[in-house]
């Protein structure tokens, strides 16, 4: 057993402190995305997920240009552009898709233009990679408790609109009968996927973001119908993509042939890939008729 | 039991963008009836409806709902939407919805709830699909989860906006005979828009006809008649009652007489 263990889990592992914040930081930012991503998979607005996420490249990479924390950078921009589409009404692909690519386009662009002056300026080349990619290994200890501020206000924000937000999600003109202002409602959903899209931009980069944010979410509400099961399902899912995701990376530098490690983020993201796969197997071999 | 008046319309008029929307439209509505609002596209329903809920300030005219203190005591059904058939509500959850669907927070499970919600499914005849994913229902079974969904906070008007378009012949019938009922067991005012007003005719208490804005209201047998509806419409309308059903012909507005049905297929309003 302990031969097993010594062989799936390369020496070293769970002693380091790097490991172990990278560990804490990754496993909030998984519970967070998976809360706001159950949303935005039934909403239908991974497309904003994913221009939050492109967008946020840019913020990121100003961040490391004038010296502060890329997080920073990343929330900042990322709100910035939530209210500006909001203000515009870009949420989904349809219509303006022209103009959106252009903008989105235009994300990336400074994204380049601040690396290359950062780099140029500091000669260190390892920026661009941990802002496009991300590079959980290697996150200050002084994010941990900003991720868990954020996160947590994010998560405390989505239950307490967890009922009107449903309401409109199903049919806004329903929801407006009610008497729950639609807009609003949408406009704080908006808001804090800016926040969750700029937390998982920290953990698996500004490329990736969405991700993290979508995929444990469009698994859980394969595997269940009732929205605060799905909830789990995709926190455990994440969780579970993430710390694998760092084990396998910190396994990786023993690796042949280079032994040097791969980046954590292509095994998350690999990981959320077999994981909706999966998903997807596991709901075909249901009995058929009309599942539930 | 004398029945207040749960619904109160006088004097509406919409102006949107320079055209007459509504034109003087005035009527009320008595719990325990059900009444149609009838009229082809365009003709204002959807509209009225928008008013009535107070997502539309009239131009001029009032418009007086029930409350239960600051809530407006009003359900609605909006027109079939469609949903993502992925999505993870069941029709249990959509009707529990309808309780507290509008409040902050976390939903707090409680037997009390759990048994409204089974109760208000079985008033319905939903029970056996709602644990099924809403997105998953037929159109019939939607509009039964919708109800209850509108029911459940025991609102004293129920507005229902097209609930029969989209249904087959037998699904509609369904749908009809049950809102007749709750109508009747639940003294509530039933208020249906409709294009099409035969299914409706059996159980109709009451019709509000809407053409070109302006509305005619009363009794089928008051409202549904050649010189009545030529008047609203201004210009000649026929109507004919073949074997228990309404056939509405209209010419064009611009005729002294109508035209012939089989020249003009937008000028006969089969109802």
């Amino acid at each position: 057993m302990d031969a097993v263990l010594h062989a799936l889990v390369e020496p070293g592992f769970l002693s380091s402190p790097n490991v172990r914040l990278a560990l804490a930081i990754g496993g909030l930012v998984a519970i967070v995305t998976a809360g706001v991503g159950v949303f935005t998979v039934l909403r239908g607005q991974s497309f904003a997920g994913e221009a939050l996420g492109d967008i946020g490249a840019a913020g990121g990479s100003s961040a490391y240009l004038i010296g502060i924390g890329p997080l920073w950078g990343f929330l900042g921009i990322s709100i910035a552009a939530a209210a500006a589409m909001e203000l515009i009404g870009i949420q989904r692909a349809r219509g303006r898709d022209l103009a959106t690519g252009i903008v989105l386009g235009l994300g990336f662009g400074l994204a380049a233009l601040f690396l290359y002056l950062g780099t140029t300026q500091s000669n260190t080349t390892g920026a661009p990679v941990t802002i496009l990619f991300g590079s959980l290994f290697l996150l200050p200890s002084s994010n941990l408790p900003l991720v868990l501020g954020f996160g947590a206000g994010t998560l405390a924000a989505l239950a307490t609109l967890s009922r009107p937000l449903m309401l409109v999600s199903v049919s806004p003109e329903l929801a407006a009968a009610r008497g729950i202002p639609v807009r609003l409602v949408g406009a704080a959903y908006l808001l804090a996927m800016a926040v969750a899209v700029a937390l998982s931009a920290l953990t698996i980069g500004a490329i990736l973001s969405t991700a993290l944010l979508v995929g444990p979410a469009a698994c859980a509400l394969r595997l269940t119908s009732r929205p605060q099961r799905a909830f789990f399902a995709a926190a455990g899912i994440g969780v579970g993509c993430t710390w694998l995701g760092l084990l396998l990376a910190w396994d990786s530098y023993y690796w042949p042939p280079l032994h040097n490690g791969w980046p954590v983020s292509f095994f998350v993201v690999t990981l959320v890939l077999i994981a909706h796969l999966a998903s997807g197997a596991a709901t075909a071999r249901r009995p058929h008729g009309r599942s539930r | 039991m004398t029945d207040a008046p749960a619904l109160n319309v006088s004097g509406v008029t919409v102006e949107l963008g320079g055209r007459r929307i509504l034109d003087d439209v005035g009527f009320r509505l008595t719990a325990g009836e059900l009444t149609g609002l009838i009229g082809s596209n365009g003709a204002g329903k959807t509209t009225l409806l928008r008013v009535i809920l107070g997502l539309l300030a009239p131009t001029r005219g009032t418009v007086e709902v029930p409350s239960d203190g600051r809530r407006r005591s009003v359900g609605y059904v909006p027109q079939k939407f469609l949903l993502d058939p992925d999505m993870p509500l069941r029709g249990r959850d959509l009707v529990a919805l309808g309780i507290d669907g509008h409040r902050l927070g976390l939903p707090r499970p409680s037997r009390a709830r759990r048994e409204r919600v089974q109760e208000m499914l079985a008033a319905v005849d939903a029970e056996q699909f709602a644990d099924v994913r809403i997105g998953r229902l037929s159109g019939g079974e939607q509009q039964r989860i919708l109800i209850a969904h509108a029911l459940i906070s025991n609102p004293r008007l129920l507005l229902l906006d097209e609930p029969l378009a989209n249904l087959d012949l037998r699904s509609a019938r369904e749908v009809v005979s049950l809102l007749a009922r709750i109508a009747d067991e639940q003294r509530i005012a039933v208020l249906i828009s409709a294009h099409e007003m035969n299914a409706l005719l059996p159980v109709m208490d009451r019709v509000v006809y809407l053409a070109d804005g302006r509305a005619a209201c009363g009794t089928a047998d008051e409202v549904v008649r050649s010189d009545v509806l030529s008047r609203l419409y201004g210009h000649r309308v026929d109507v004919m009652r073949v074997r228990g059903r309404v056939i509405v012909v209209a010419g064009d507005s611009d005729d002294a007489e109508p035209t012939h049905p089989h020249s003009h297929d937008h000028g006969i309003e089969v109802f």
